[in-house]
């Protein structure tokens, strides 16, 4: 096996692969190392240069081009911070919302009896195939009875329990929750609500971290609800005011690059810390179901 | 009730609460409202089927669906191949630094539609993008090559390229390292080329899964809105060329105000998808008949 792995083919075969992918991810990082760039560069010269400006300076740049402004302006003059913030808290509260919602109920769809339940099943799993888009304009209107619109229970509830959710977790608990050791637990007396919260949940922690990760990325991103739903700019979260930035300010491409940046580098960072879990995790049902 | 059997429903209940209050509502209230028009949230009048009828005359609909439609199957034929290539390369024996490689190219991925969408905008500029250097430079593309303006669904595609590549061939690199190593060794043993184990071991290894990629990949195509939107500074472009069905869906909606006419869209969109899904579950089964 080892020489089979070392053989002259192999290697060349590896070394070709090795290229064919370095060359793929320098496409890939391409866009994020030009953003970074763009954002640093001041609006006079912003198309003068790919990267950044060439000049006399030290490292062969220009560094009267080379400005950290559009930053302080994001952050002091058009308050971009509050915006961060807004997605942190909107993101969060909505992923642990829903993790735990779908959590409790796809675990009671796939463990426990009770009427209804297969009604209940049924629906859940109609309800993955509805696009979001066609509950646009009902939801909007929903919300306008309720008087909810322009609130942050308008960005919030609605995310709240998506049946994707349930359907992973009922699958999550079927594969790793076995019957047998709820069976014990009810016969030493422990009831449902104990049984899942003490047997269940700790037995579906990956799926309860993939699934916040999903969320709160899900969240994060999304553009097209609070967009709908929010009328004040002091509620809006990333996705809306970087679009708001675009415009207002249409020629501040520098202004624009720096927004973006500050708004997609948390993720990343968080990416970079979860990455394992998150793409095993976001895998593990599509293989195996 | 006793304790036992109100268990499940408390378990139940935040879920269903929420579910049926902001899903199954607005899903019945959708039937209903593309029955009428209206004129935004306020005032509204039932006529029947005729936001479908009109929907069926309406060009600005069938054009959306086209763009759609081409933007959908550019980015299936593109991407997914790619993907599938990327994912074999990842999976070559012995490669080091597969972590690293996987972790690039999926990034992408984290980064929102929105967010994408202005980076890109800027990207794809004529004279001044950095694209259009880069191609110029490379292989002499017209500086001058208008992408926003006459090949939006070409550029919405090399957007969608660079953020959702990797994250396809993720699912496809999972599913490679589900075949069977003794049984692609036995295939080599017996002189089978490259090409021919490809084709005949790993291709029916990988199926279910191509099918879900290829499943997941045209329903969010279908759902392209951001992007075009965003990038054509919240309008359709010159002449329409960036209008989508959802960016139609929001322009009927939140625009013009005729919430109706939006939900009448929602359906058609529905319909479309939900029978995407049909005709691969039907292809799906078929086929786990067949072997």
């Amino acid at each position: 096996m080892i020489a089979l792995l070392n053989s002259p083919t192999r290697r060349t075969r590896r070394l070709l692969a090795t290229i064919l992918l370095a060359a793929a991810c320098i496409v890939t990082l391409l866009p994020y190392v030009w953003l970074l760039c763009a954002s640093l560069k001041s609006n006079s010269i912003f198309f003068d240069s790919l990267l950044l400006p060439g000049g006399d300076g030290p490292l062969g740049l220009n560094w009267s081009g080379i400005t950290i402004d559009h930053y302080i302006r994001l952050f002091r003059d058009l308050d971009f911070g509050r915006s961060l913030v807004l997605s942190v808290f909107y993101s969060s509260v909505t992923s642990l919302l829903a993790t735990l919602a779908c959590a409790m109920a796809g675990y009671a769809l796939a463990r426990l009896r009770f009427r209804g339940k297969w009604l209940i099943t049924t629906i859940v799993l109609g309800a993955v195939l509805i696009p979001a888009p066609l509950l646009l304009a009902p939801g909007y209107l929903l919300l306008y009875k309720l008087s909810l619109l322009d609130t942050m229970a308008a960005v919030i509830l609605p995310a709240a329990a998506p049946a994707f959710g349930v359907y992973l977790f009922r699958q999550a608990t079927i594969s790793s929750v076995p019957p047998e050791l709820i069976e014990s637990a009810r016969i030493d007396g422990a009831g449902d609500l104990k049984t899942f919260f003490v047997i269940a949940l700790p037995l579906l922690r990956p799926m309860v971290g993939t699934f916040l990760m999903i969320t709160f990325l899900g969240v994060w991103n999304n553009f097209i609800t609070p967009q709908v739903v929010l009328q004040d700019p002091t509620k809006f979260p990333v996705a809306v005011s970087i679009a708001q930035l675009r415009g207002v300010y249409y020629q501040d491409y520098g202004l624009q690059m720096a927004g973006t940046l500050a708004a997609i580098f948390p993720l990343l960072a968080l990416f970079a810390f979860l990455q394992r879990e998150f793409i095993a995790g976001l895998t593990a049902g599509a293989v195996k179901a | 009730m006793s304790k036992r059997a109100a268990a499940p429903w408390i378990l139940m209940t935040p879920f269903l609460a929420i579910f049926g209050v902001f899903f199954i509502y607005p899903v019945v209230r959708a039937l209903t409202l593309s029955c009428e028009q209206t004129f935004g949230a306020g005032h509204s009048e039932f006529i029947g089927l005729a936001n479908f009828r009109r929907l069926a005359d309406d060009p600005l609909f069938w054009k959306a669906l086209r763009n759609t439609t081409i933007f959908t199957l550019g980015s299936v034929l593109v991407q997914l191949p790619l993907a599938l290539l990327l994912a074999l390369l990842l999976e070559t024996p012995g490669l080091r630094g597969r972590r690293i490689f996987r972790v690039l190219l999926f990034s992408p991925a984290m980064v929102g539609v929105a967010f994408a969408a202005v980076i890109f905008a800027v990207v794809f500029e004529k004279r001044t993008g950095v694209l259009n250097r880069v191609l110029h430079s490379m292989i002499g593309l017209d500086l001058d090559y208008a992408w926003l303006q006459d090949h939006v669904m070409g550029a919405m595609i090399v957007a969608a390229l660079w953020m959702y590549t990797g994250f396809n061939m993720v699912f496809f690199s999972a599913a490679l390292q589900n075949v069977r190593t003794d049984v692609v060794e036995a295939a080599t043993i017996d002189g089978a080329g490259p090409w021919s184990r490809f084709v005949h071991v790993i291709v029916p290894a990988i199926r279910p899964v191509a099918g879900f990629v290829v499943l997941l990949s045209v329903i969010g195509s279908f759902q392209l809105f951001e992007l075009p939107y965003l990038m054509l500074n919240t309008t359709a472009g010159p002449d329409n060329r960036g209008l989508t069905v959802v960016m139609y869906l929001y322009q009927a909606g939140f625009e013009t105000g005729d919430l109706g006419y939006a939900s009448a869209i929602g359906w058609m969109l529905t319909i479309l998808l939900v029978a995407i899904a049909g005709v691969q579950r039907w292809l799906a089964r078929a086929e786990g008949v067949h072997s």
